[in-house]
């Protein structure tokens, strides 16, 4: 067994190298410093700053994912990447669906009843 | 004879097995931890605004503050990483330094973060304020909860591998330690993003 | 009370202890049940064989039994609890008020509903899994067996929390949800909500704990030659539903943890002022929830398909699409919950995305159901009583599932909601669904567990009242939801004229409690009669899957020799192939877990520190949770947790298994 390459066992080579570590680490510096520099250095606007930093949030999430949690380097069947990707799909739909539904719930609240017409015209097309 | 060494075999890859399932146990509980965290995530985005007239994130927060807690957290999960490294390589000596690295930036962060919630609280910022302020305090005291829990188990560890040594057991659980400690800083990443700079943006 | 005694009781007083006479009745009911428990245990001197086979065990085997004893005991709590609510509606939708309070009524439904879905139906579920699923896929044991008594000893102390709350305090008045603001400090300044949270949060940590355990049991300790499409689909029923707990008792966690923190600690999450948003507690607190319905049920149609395929004496039609309906409706289960709250105030685009969603999701079910029926078709069919409570399910089943399917409609539901055609429908799904499900499994499996059958007649007896009573309680409730019954009430004013249907459901009640009596008739008549119906083959209906090949019941390392499979139904296919296996087996020793009492510390640690929150005993609440850490540290640390079953331990019990078996024919 040569020295330098760490091994669980004959059957479970490890996915973790100093390479992987190295590499995770520096990217992350890089997204996460970019990320504030977009928000300090005040040149964006509001709607576009989100949507860089949420870009840099969920690029850094699937660096460290890769080179740190070593997700989906596992050999078949791969049941921890399967566990990962249901997690994340519920966990989109959690945050997405109750930011869909919270803000619409005061559909037909606080406007005039002439607003609310053309809004539900405008959305759904149709007169009612 | 030949019933022995059968017998041996059985059991190394017995053992071999039960680590599999340990970490595999582990890491579905890190994905039921993931939830929770969306839960506090999807909670705080719809309260966000909800200051109650008192003060936002725009207010509140102090970016290169943040900004130096998260290269520290970051820091320390690139050295778990390298412990563990080190714990593969059987190298007592390099695990237990890099773990105490990892232990120190991982208190230094809690008490950057318990400076905050202290000054907060203090300027009459309290949870009790807005549904805004429940939220963050929540979240990201949550994260924080986790993050001590973290240092608890990382110096019980230090501890076993000092009196133990490498075992197989130690190996084992160190593993799943690194596990959590890179999960947390993932978890991280999503806290400073939208809590702290898009709130402040 | 001075300082120091409320320093050291918190909010506890004597007041806590005074009730009115139906709840000094239920109080004393209990405390005479528990007297005779411990009366009994002194009589017969068996402390000792309770601690060292069930308090401290944690053999599966013996766990799922007594899942089963407390579901089974809060199933009886429940149903007085229903016999209350439909008693008190006969009488007070005519001239009468009844005779309960309209504050006691609110406890009663909230209790009735809590216990029936947190420690009935998932006790019943969490029971029969710990039962089976390791003998069907041929393992030895779950992977974590110290998690699993945790897991159990968790659920038993929020069991004996809401029981507590019934001596202690009071339960709480806002439903089995507890939707804010009533459920907030404000409007619910008692001790009951409290009591509702902590029960729950403690009771929940167990299933998700179980949740992890089962899906690594599934996944990684199957017998060789088991793939995948080769699993029994009781154990793939199983494996969607633990996958579902996984991701949705975290939301349910973390909701209740919020409601807490409002309570407790003067949060604003969910309050009626400062911001908070009570509706985003419904939101969430449904995001759990829809997917628990479908924890409760997947099991149950796993069921259903071990027992069709038996008692057709025909192998499962449609595996392969079974088990595709499994994973459709797993993912499909959490895009549709907000048809919960249809009326909350979302706009059309959003309520007909999860209208829409929901009425697909009963694509796969339906799926589902025609495949059980093509496996019947053809087939020679045994009416044997699983059977029975088989038949009830399709029919009950498929009636709730298109009212469900009509409530999907938001426009139909805004007429529907909060009404009893409601109260109907849910109650067709969990009774007609889960509840006959069990029901089947457990009779079904009855030999195999405890080594002797349950008395078939009784069983039939059961059956039948249980759907003939649910059908003449519920029908009634559709049409009076349809007439604009809203739920919840404790009185409905006589002008309306629907007394009638409610003596109607009053008399459905008393049937299903016939039912309940038949069941308890039948335990007790299988036991006195045991000894006549031993079950000495182990596979007492001549049935498909491996657990039929063990003993009755299973030694406690479940097989001598790993079983190895080389296709589905493989215990079947052996049975039929005849050939005798004449291969002297190779026994090993076997390594198999110690008992530990740590499980039990941990529940009983939790119970207290639930309690402390509850009557917000400050100082006790530190002291139980660092006990649980440093227990936690211990026992990880304890390199010494199994021992070995020698080959001459095994040898004895497979001797004594050749004898008995002899014995029959």
């Amino acid at each position: 067994m040569k020295k330098n390459i760490p091994v669980v066992s004959k059957h479970q080579p490890l996915h973790a190298t100093f390479a992987g570590y190295l590499i995770g680490f520096l990217l992350s510096i890089y997204l996460t410093i970019s990320a504030y520099l977009v928000v300090v250095y005040d040149t964006f606007s509001r709607n576009t700053v989100i949507a860089i930093v949420i870009t840099l949030a969920l690029t850094q999430f699937v660096v460290q994912a890769i080179f740190f949690l070593h997700v989906g380097k596992e050999s078949k069947p791969r049941w921890n990447l399967i566990m990962f990707s249901f997690m994340v799909l519920v966990a989109a739909i959690i945050i997405i669906g109750s930011i869909w539904i919270m803000a619409n719930l005061d559909y037909r609240h606080g406007v005039s009843p002439e607003e609310l017409n053309n809004t539900i015209i405008k959305d759904e097309g149709y007169k009612p | 004879m030949s019933d022995t060494t059968t017998t041996h075999a059985a059991t190394l890859s017995h053992r071999q097995e039960e680590d599999t399932k340990s970490t595999f146990g582990f890491w579905i509980y890190l994905m039921t931890d993931a939830i929770l965290f969306a839960s506090l995530f999807a909670t705080y985005a719809v309260l966000r605004n909800n200051t109650n007239g008192g003060p936002g994130g725009q207010e509140l927060f102090s970016l290169p503050f943040v900004l130096v807690e998260t290269l520290l957290l970051l820091t320390s999960s690139f050295t778990v990483g390298l412990a563990l490294l080190a714990v593969h390589r059987h190298d007592k000596q390099k695990a237990l330094i890099l773990l105490g690295i990892t232990f120190a930036l991982g208190a230094a962060f809690i008490a950057m973060e318990l400076t905050e919630f202290a000054h907060l609280i203090q300027e009459g910022h309290s949870w009790r304020q807005s549904a805004f302020l429940s939220a963050f305090f929540t979240l990201v005291g949550t994260h924080g909860l986790h993050i001590l829990v973290g240092l608890m188990w990382l110096s019980v560890m230090i501890v076993k591998v000092v009196r133990e040594g490498l075992n197989r057991a130690n190996v084992r659980k160190l593993t799943l330690l690194a596990m959590f400690w890179h999960f947390l800083d993932v978890v991280w990443i999503f806290i400073f993003s939208i809590v702290y700079l898009i709130g402040a943006a | 009370m001075n300082s120091f005694a409320s320093g050291l009781l918190g909010k506890l007083s004597w007041d806590a202890l005074q009730h009115d006479i139906i709840v000094t009745g239920g109080q004393v009911s209990m405390v005479l049940a528990a007297l005779t428990v411990v009366g009994l245990l002194f009589y017969f001197k068996r402390w000792k064989w309770l601690w060292n086979n069930w308090l401290t065990t944690v053999d599966p085997k013996k766990i799922g039994i007594m899942y089963l004893i407390a579901a089974t005991l809060m199933l009886l709590r429940g149903a007085v609890d229903a016999g209350m609510m439909r008693a008190q509606q006969a009488l007070a939708s005519g001239a009468s008020d009844g005779f309960l309070s309209s504050e006691h009524f609110q406890q009663i439904f909230s209790a009735h509903g809590t216990i029936m879905i947190f420690f009935v139906a998932m006790g019943l579920m969490f029971g029969l899994i710990n039962l089976i699923v390791p003998l069907q896929i041929g393992a030895r044991d779950v992977a974590f067996p110290f998690l699993n008594a945790t897991s159990f000893w968790l659920y038993a102390a929020g069991l004996m929390l809401i029981n507590l709350s019934l001596m202690v305090g009071e339960f709480s008045a806002a439903g089995w949800l507890a939707y804010p603001p009533l459920s907030g400090i404000a409007y619910s300044p008692g001790v009951g909500v409290d009591y509702w949270i902590w029960s729950l949060q403690i009771a929940g940590i167990g299933s998700t704990l179980a949740g992890i355990n089962f899906i690594v049991t599934i996944l990684k300790m199957r017998c060789p030659g088991m793939t995948m499409m080769k699993m029994p689909m009781f154990s793939w029923s199983v494996l969607s539903s633990m996958a579902l707990v996984v991701v949705a008792f975290p939301i349910l966690t973390a909701t209740l943890a919020m409601l807490a923190l409002d309570r407790t600690l003067g949060m604003h999450f969910f309050t009626a002022e400062s911001g908070g948003n009570p509706m985003m507690y419904i939101n969430l607190i449904w995001a759990w929830g829809h997917p628990e319905v479908y924890i409760l049920i997947l099991p149950a149609f796993g069921i259903f398909s071990e027992i069709v395929a038996t008692f057709a004496r025909k192998r499962l039609f449609g595996y392969k699409s079974m088990v595709w309906a499994l994973m459709a409706i797993t993912v499909l289960s959490f895009v549709v919950w907000l048809h919960h709250f249809f009326t909350m105030g979302a706009g059309a685009n959003v309520n007909a995305f999860f209208g829409i969603m929901t009425m697909i999701i009963a694509v796969p079910t339906g799926v589902k159901l025609f495949n059980w029926l093509f496996t019947m078709y053809r087939g020679r069919i045994r009416f044997t009583s699983p059977m029975l409570w088989f038949m009830g399910f399709v029919v009950t089943f498929t009636i709730g599932g298109v009212t469900g399917v009509m409530m999907s409609v938001p426009a139909i539901d805004f007429q529907l909601h909060n009404s009893l055609f409601l109260v109907a429908h849910f109650h067709n799904m969990i009774i007609g669904g889960v509840v006959f499900g069990y029901f089947a499994g457990i009779t079904y499996w009855f030999p195999k567990i405890f080594g002797f059958s349950l008395n078939e007649r009784l069983g039939k007896y059961a059956a039948w009242c249980w759907i003939v009573g649910f059908v003449v309680a519920f029908l009634p409730l559709y049409i009076l939801g349809i007439m604009g019954a809203t739920r919840r009430l404790e009185s409905y004013d006589s002008s309306m004229g629907w007394q009638g249907l409610f003596v109607v459901a009053g008399f459905g009640a008393a049937i299903i409690m016939l039912g309940v009596t038949f069941q308890i008739l039948q335990v007790i008549v299988s036991i006195i009669n045991r000894k006549d119906n031993l079950d000495t083959t182990g596979d007492h209906w001549d049935a498909r899957t491996l657990e039929w090949s063990t003993s009755s019941p299973a030694p406690h390392y479940n097989f001598a020799v790993l079983p190895v499979v080389t296709r589905r139904d493989d215990f079947w296919e052996s049975k039929q192939s005849k050939r005798k296996n004449t291969d002297k087996p190779n026994y090993q020793p076997i390594h198999m877990p110690k008992n530990t009492p740590v499980g039990l510390y941990i529940g009983m640690l939790s119970l207290i520190t639930g309690f402390a929150i509850v009557w917000h005993i400050i100082w006790l609440i530190p002291v139980a949770v660092v006990a649980i850490i440093l227990l936690i540290i211990i026992r990880t640390s304890n390199t010494n947790s199994t021992f070995t079953v020698s080959v001459a331990e095994i040898k004895k019990h497979e001797a004594a298994r050749l004898l008995t078996k002899g014995k029959t024919l």
